[in-house]
């Protein structure tokens, strides 16, 4: 007998889950992409360097902050362009913002829905109206962070080579400090939400993959690290990372010579959470969470202690602006006359990789870049494949549920995931 | 009994819903007068009868085509969202090759799943109504089209060029800084957002219903800017749109 679910629903992206089973046992079980191929990589190939990041942003509404990032960050390394120092803080800031927006998105309407046993959050409307206001109230001001910083919430118009093109005034900044502190008692309640709910059991050995936490809690840098200790530079990826196309998939995947791995909050607090905020080691607690944990389920944890380390993050990182003033934000060296460059940030979703290649002309020659939700899909195929015995012996209509709920726990983003892998052909 | 409407979406990066999402208290009051009946990115379930269906991305595919055309026949009115879905927007920017050839960069395969046609707007294969410009969707704008929907009248936008709104802002001019900007001849209705942001218009509003070209070919020439350049703007978010 067959399972589909086709067209699955509270995700980002299009994908179908079809699982075979005869006699009781699992023969197949494939979570197949059939978002559109989009082929950003090629047409990127001949484009000036300044039109880069505004064209690859468009990869990904959920993250076009941290894909304009990265593309950024790749041409400043490729044109050895060095960017101010007030500028990477605002940088910084702009990426906290996005994530935790991107987090509390995920947390209350994607996944609270299936804690609830509801279809969606607008069910809810007339009985947990305070809820939803909560949720919309706290999404709200992660926006403002994106919309003070970058200009929109969305495909950001400040952001460009070198830094910024318009800073925020001191005065709008202090508002949103101030707006920050205000979203905390939401925080607060939302922390007790999440701690009251069982989570689903389940429980493999599978590798993290994160930018290095040195200094900081995992966001921008050029140093990676392995679950397994292996620390590395970002530009060393092609020779610890294979991309691999699937014959079910139109995203490619990736893995490394142990096998699948894991990108995303959970690796981030597996990995750097020594460097987490201090509110934000007190909400691990509180939700119970075990930092070294490996049931992906509690990925909701850990993005909800983001949620909190990111904001508390981000009244620091405000304050440094208002101490140091943004006098300049804009690196005023000429680019280099083409070169070759890598940059990893991470997206709200994990570890994204960019790679370009300019010519003398400053047009770009070749990109590749691969996106956390490619690198997570071989984890979550076989997550599922090992979870799924243990839930055959449930009722149907059951089953359905929680496989969705793990695919949901790990927020697979797809529009991304199939646009951006290319092929090494070696 | 409120008015039943849908979001769905093609290839495309679905920053256009989420910028509905985004009007969050707006959003609320929304739902005291329409019910949202189809939302795959927030929501399980299917609608038989759409009053309104919000399209977001291009068509690539022969399957995108035939559930588009089953989206159209279920309602009464689609609205295509971005411009992705109004023009093909930055989708089309690979139409300069052929899929085949695309397929082969970037996956160095040609396997019968990666198979794409020329990306292209919802109204190449069906009749839309109503069409919400820009990459991303102005959230206003939105709010503005579907009051107008809801209210029965014809929404309508601007005819005007950002260049008008850029000017009422006091923005300092893009030419002037030796850039080309697009903004003589783009839709308005985004407030010069990006002039605001220190960059200049890309023209992802897609162009007026009459743009005058040959003063914009005039001030090109003043500034002393090559056509390579020009075409470099042109060819970002207005790939399917005719030049002249």
């Amino acid at each position: 007998m067959k399972i589909e679910l086709d067209y699955l629903t509270r995700i980002e992206g299009h994908a179908h889950l079809v699982v075979d089973r005869e006699a009781g046992k699992v023969t197949s079980c494939q979570l197949q992409v059939v978002e559109t191929p989009r082929f950003f990589e090629a047409m990127l190939q001949g484009r000036h360097y300044t039109d880069v990041s505004t064209i690859v942003a468009r990869v990904c509404g959920v993250c076009s902050i941290s894909h304009t990032l990265a593309s950024l960050m790749t041409t400043e390394n490729a044109l050895q362009i060095e960017v101010p120092p007030q500028a990477q803080l605002l940088r910084r800031l702009l990426s906290y913002g996005e994530i935790a927006q991107s987090h509390l998105l995920q947390l209350y309407f994607m996944a609270l829905p299936d804690y609830l046993g509801v279809p969606s959050l607008f069910h809810l409307l007339d009985e947990k109206q305070e809820l939803i206001a909560r949720a919309l109230r706290l999404k709200r001001t992660a926006n403002r962070i994106c919309e003070v910083v970058g200009g929109r919430p969305i495909h950001p118009v400040t952001t460009c080579i070198g830094g910024f093109s318009a800073r925020p005034e001191a005065g709008e900044l202090k508002k949103l400090r101030q707006e920050l502190v205000a979203t905390l008692p939401d925080l607060e309640a939302t922390v007790e939400l999440f701690s009251a709910f069982d989570y689903p059991e389940f429980s493999r050995q599978r590798e993290a993959l994160c930018i290095a936490p040195e200094g900081h809690y995992p966001l921008h840098g050029n140093r990676l690290l392995t679950s397994s200790g292996d620390n590395y530079q970002a530009d060393e990826y092609r020779s610890k990372i294979e991309e691999y196309i699937s014959p079910n998939s139109t995203a490619k995947l990736a893995r490394t010579e142990r096998g699948s791995y894991m990108v995303g909050p959970q690796a981030r607090v597996r990995n750097g959470h020594q460097q987490l905020s201090p509110m934000a080691v007190r909400v691990c607690s509180a939700l119970n969470l075990n930092p070294a944990g490996l049931n992906p389920f509690e990925n909701l944890k850990a993005r909800l202690v983001e949620v909190i380390h990111y904001t508390e993050e981000a009244l620091h990182t405000i304050d440094e602006l208002l101490l140091t003033g943004m006098n300049q934000v804009l690196a005023k060296e000429t680019p280099a006359e083409g070169g070759c460059g890598t940059a990893t940030v991470e997206a709200p979703r994990g570890l994204l990789f960019h790679n370009y290649q300019y010519d003398k002309q400053g047009r770009l020659e070749t990109a590749n870049c691969i996106i956390p939700t490619a690198q997570n899909l071989a984890a979550i195929e076989t997550d599922l494949q090992l979870l799924l015995p243990e839930l055959l012996e449930q009722p149907e209509e059951q089953l359905r549920k929680n496989l969705e709920m793990l695919i949901r726990a790990y927020d697979p983003c797809l529009s991304c995931s199939t646009h951006l892998i290319k092929i090494d052909l070696v | 009994m409120k008015m039943k409407i849908g979001f769905f979406d093609f290839a495309g990066c679905e920053g256009c819903q989420l910028t509905v999402m985004n009007l969050e208290e707006e959003l609320l009051q929304i739902l005291q007068l329409v019910e949202i009946v189809e939302f795959r990115e927030l929501m399980s379930g299917t609608a038989e009868q759409i009053e309104i269906a919000f399209v977001e991305g291009s068509i690539c595919r022969p399957g995108d085509r035939e559930r588009l055309q089953r989206i159209r026949q279920r309602s009464k009115f689609l609205v295509a969202l971005g411009s992705c879905a109004d023009n093909g927007g930055v989708n089309a920017l690979g139409s300069d090759r052929t899929p085949e050839v695309l397929r082969q960069q970037v996956y160095g395969s040609d396997l019968p799943h990666l198979y794409t046609e020329t990306p292209q707007a919802l109204s190449a294969v069906v009749e839309v109504d109503y069409r919400v410009p820009g990459c991303p969707i102005d959230g206003h704008e939105f709010l503005a089209i579907l009051q107008a929907l809801l209210l029965k009248q014809h929404p309508e936008l601007p005819s005007f060029a950002v260049c008008v709104e850029c000017k009422l802002a006091e923005y300092p001019c893009s030419f002037d800084y030796g850039q080309v900007c697009l903004g003589p001849i783009t839709r308005a209705g985004c407030q010069a957002i990006c002039i605001d942001g220190g960059g200049h218009c890309r023209g992802c509003r897609g162009l007026i219903d009459n743009p005058r070209t040959s003063p914009y070919h005039q001030i090109l020439e003043q500034h002393g800017l090559s056509v390579e350049e020009i075409l470099d703007q042109y060819r970002t978010f207005n790939v399917n749109e005719k030049s002249s």
